[in-house]
């Protein structure tokens, strides 16, 4: 009889669970749908090729709610796959997200050491098979000084940029151990020693037949040993157009070194809300402000 | 359930949006961006204190938080000038006239470092009337100002002002040679300025060191790029503020390198309207932030 209680209450149980289920992904799907209807409508104005986040709060975040120090950040990785869903959903092809400054190295070993982990651990997730970037066969580009990582963390970024090579419909730009400064100095760098070897190798070489005309050309050019597109062509963002929404959450209206160079005509979007509770309003809102100032922007941009 | 709930609201809200839109497209855009002006207006209104102590520094801030280098973008001439039925070059002259007193606010407060963006070199190629008359306003201006020496202000220009013509050259030259001994306040004013051209010319003048054998790419670091960038005439060269009038939320390739870690403050008035009220609100503003540049 207790047996029988038992059992009849088990699978109650089990069907109160299962109806539960049967409702949670019920909801899912209306909710899905419901969010396709919505870019539909969005979509008929001009949508953002590219969007970047600056995603501050975390801790502000886990401080408010009394959590322990890392659970702010897994709930912003939490927070960053729903946005990435929604942006490719939406048709966005670029998005760059800002996960770890260099200036950031220089918090507490012990915060460094956890992030790492977490960034390690994220990574090897986005790899797998069911993951979101093959879901929505986004390429994963990792952008920065990455000599400056560790090595688990650098090998599991060169794995996860080779699995997601042959993904094609949207790319994703995580920018770690990067600052705009380090950027634009790197690609000086590398432009001057491209340079230095062309000089080099024309001083070595004399002035054979083929190499006339080059070195004609590049003594025309005088002072001007690199230009602009020396420069850009050396960015680590060269893969990407320039972002058309800078969105930084938690309020704070600053760039912290983040694209400098390519937000020079981005629609800076700040939000006071922390990352981890960012949600689908603030995106629509984001891209409803685009839109409005999207035909006197592209208006200016004509006159130019 | 909190993400379906808000989908559902905005997906009515937006079709009630798009119904209207479609059936009077050009009249709903305008009719929505003034709803949204206003709303913005509503929750930007200044209380308007503009209490001042004795010795007239206002009552609402604190002197050891004041910025040291203030940039601003002076946007919205033309706009304030439309909407009050004015003629572009009276937008400018009112413009100008609100520099003005901005600029004798600052020295007053004690500001060192001030960098106005007049125009860039993409501005330019607008209709050529639109620059003229600007130039025209800001020359009769400038010759009328004996003001500005007077405050203790020093002047440089920074920008491709090779582009401009060339009496404004000439002046340039006189009025920042007079000014040279000013101590009170450094005014930078960004003419013909871009920040990407600002980096490129910087990274010219160290790849020409690299070339001659000066430098080894290796030696290049933050501090050399900030000496060879046009703001290298001041020794702070990042603005620990940037205010931009009328409502847009961009930089539009204004100070790039030099605002990596500054705090930025939108604003929807129209740059004549700018005065000490709204001055006050954007200080405020700053004060009330924790600047972290990274590392906390």
């Amino acid at each position: 009889m207790q047996l029988v209680l038992l059992g009849g209450s088990i699978s109650r149980a089990s069907v109160m669970t299962e109806s539960r289920d049967n409702e949670n992904s019920l909801i899912r799907r209306v909710a899905s749908f419901a969010r396709k209807c919505l870019f539909g409508i969005l979509s008929v104005g001009p949508i953002p090729n590219h969007i970047a986040f600056i995603m501050d709060g975390n801790r502000r975040y886990a401080k408010k709610n009394n959590l322990e120090e890392g659970a702010g950040h897994k709930l912003g990785f939490t927070a960053l796959m729903s946005m990435l869903r929604y942006c490719y959903e939406l048709n966005v092809k670029y998005v760059t997200i800002y996960a770890f400054s260099i200036d950031n190295f220089k918090r507490r070993p012990e915060e460094v050491q956890s992030l790492m982990e977490l960034i390690r651990e994220k990574i090897e997730g986005l790899i797998k098979e069911e993951s979101i970037v093959n879901q929505y066969g986004v390429r994963v580009h990792f952008v920065g000084d990455l000599k400056l990582l560790d090595e688990s963390v650098r090998l599991a970024a060169k794995r996860a940029m080779v699995a997601t090579s042959k993904n094609s419909k949207a790319v994703l730009s995580i920018c770690i151990a990067y600052t705009s400064t380090n950027e634009i100095m790197n690609a000086v760098k590398q432009s001057c020693e491209e340079k230095w070897e062309e000089h080099k190798k024309l001083g070595s070489c004399g002035t054979t037949n083929g190499l006339i005309d080059y070195a004609e050309k590049v003594g025309r050019k005088g002072n001007n040993f690199i230009g602009l597109s020396d420069i850009e062509r050396h960015l680590y963002t060269r893969v990407t157009p320039p972002p058309d929404i800078l969105v930084r959450t938690s309020g704070e209206t600053r760039l912290s070194n983040f694209l400098l160079w390519q937000s020079a005509s981005s629609l800076l979007y700040s939000p006071s809300v922390l990352w981890p509770e960012i949600g689908l309003r603030h995106l629509v809102w984001a891209i409803l402000n685009f839109q409005r100032n999207h035909s006197y922007f592209e208006k200016k941009r004509k006159q130019v | 359930m909190d993400g379906l709930v808000s989908s559902l609201l905005l997906l009515l809200l937006l079709l009630l949006f798009g119904g209207v839109t479609s059936i009077w497209p050009y009249q709903s855009l305008k009719f929505w961006s003034k709803i949204l002006r206003l709303i913005s207006r509503l929750s930007n209104q200044s209380p308007n204190n503009t209490a001042l102590g004795s010795d007239g520094f206002p009552e609402q801030l604190r002197r050891e938080l004041m910025p040291r280098h203030v940039a601003v973008i002076l946007d919205g001439n033309r706009r304030w000038a439309k909407e009050k039925g004015l003629t572009f070059i009276e937008g400018y002259r009112a413009g100008f006239v609100a520099f003005r007193v901005f600029v004798g606010i600052c020295v007053q407060w004690d500001i060192p470092i001030v960098s106005l963006f007049l125009f860039s070199s993409e501005n330019w190629r607008r209709p050529q009337i639109s620059l003229r008359t600007y130039l025209h306003a800001s020359r009769s201006n400038r010759e009328t100002n004996s003001e500005i020496p007077e405050l203790g202000v020093r002047v440089s220009v920074i920008g491709d002002t090779c582009s401009l013509p060339i009496s404004l050259q000439e002046l340039i030259k006189e009025t920042e040679k007079e000014t040279e001994k000013g101590t009170k306040c450094h005014l930078i004013l960004a003419m013909s300025y871009g920040g990407q051209n600002d980096i490129v010319q910087a990274c010219q003048g160290i790849a020409t060191k690299v070339k001659h054998g000066f430098l080894e790419p290796e030696d290049i670091t933050r501090p050399l790029v900030e000496q060879e960038l046009q703001t290298r005439v001041t020794n702070v060269p990042s603005p620990d503020l940037l205010i931009r009038t009328s409502g847009e939320l961009r930089i539009s390739n204004y100070y790039l390198w030099q605002s990596a870690y500054t705090e930025m403050y939108f604003t929807t008035t129209y740059w004549p309207d700018f005065d000490r009220g709204e001055f006050i609100e954007a200080l405020l503003s700053f004060q009330q932030r924790g600047r972290h540049f990274g590392r906390n």
